[in-house]
């Protein structure tokens, strides 16, 4: 939670690169430049929430979504940001969704090098998903005695 | 389980977010009628962010008087705010700089013509000539 007013700054450091990368070569950002774009970023954030909550409001929700978030964009007159936002929300979900079946594959991975060593092949997997089964239910049996 | 946050990851790859998505949300929870947000909405409104920085600095410097000098200064962001209906709203928080004689003068101005509207009112003869 904001217990300081200065919780509410975005760091500095970061905001000073996004804004050179934006800018051509060699340009000079003033100091007091920086420290108003990152006070009007701020401001943006708290701009766009309290839209985007409204039309989460609108809706009868009260977690507020991505589509909220594009929704607001349009109000504030940013529909440039929308294509953008539209591909990072797509990055992001496939990100996650490539996370998710990493972390699976990599639990396999390791379930299948245990087990290749003595167990044919051809029944590997039926093998492997009686284990985790067995596994599970002692894991789980564990911890209602340790309850 | 998305326990790794995309901002926060430890090798240098590109990143979908840079500013960091825990800030990004205790500004947006400062506002007292948000309850929840998910992360989703909280990946875009950081994205959005660095957008609006980005679009903010190329704006103001392709409008701004320090194209020759290649300077971006704080006069260019309050023009911006000044000028610009988009960013109308930063108005407030990026108010005009004015030196305080010119303030002080501009005080005074105002209070000489009031006081010259006082006397008009009281002997008319200047008014009329």
């Amino acid at each position: 939670m904001a217990e300081r007013p200065e919780d509410l700054n975005l760091p500095n450091a970061v905001i000073t690169r996004i804004i050179k990368e934006a800018l051509p070569d060699g340009v000079n950002i003033s100091k007091e430049a920086r420290s108003a774009i990152s006070r009007a970023a701020s401001v943006f954030v708290l701009y766009a929430t309290s839209c985007a909550n409204n039309f989460a409001m609108k809706g009868k929700r009260k977690t507020l979504n991505a589509s909220d978030v594009l929704s607001a964009m349009e109000e504030m007159e940013f529909q440039r940001f929308i294509t953008p936002l539209k591909e990072a929300l797509e990055a992001y979900r496939r990100e996650q969704k490539g996370k998710k079946e990493a972390s699976e594959q990599k639990k396999k991975d390791k379930d299948k090098k245990t087990d290749s060593e003595e167990q044919d092949k051809s029944r590997d997997e039926d093998n492997d998903e009686d284990e985790e089964r067995l596994e599970e239910e002692e894991q789980n049996e564990d911890e209602e005695v340790d309850n | 389980m998305a326990d790794v946050v995309v901002g926060r990851d430890k090798c240098g790859e590109q990143r979908l977010v840079s500013l960091p998505l825990s800030r990004i949300r205790v500004i947006m929870k400062s506002s007292p009628e948000v309850s929840s947000i998910n992360q989703e909405a909280l990946v875009l409104t950081a994205k959005a962010t660095e957008l609006f920085v980005q679009y903010l600095a190329t704006y103001s410097y392709r409008h701004g008087s320090g194209k020759e000098k290649k300077a971006l200064t704080y006069n260019d962001l309050s023009n911006t705010a000044e000028e610009s209906e988009t960013f109308q709203f930063l108005a407030d928080i990026l108010p005009k700089k004015i030196l305080a004689s010119k303030y002080l003068k501009m005080l005074k101005e105002k209070r000489e013509d009031e006081e010259e509207n006082d006397d008009n009112d009281e002997s008319d003869d200047e008014a009329e000539s």
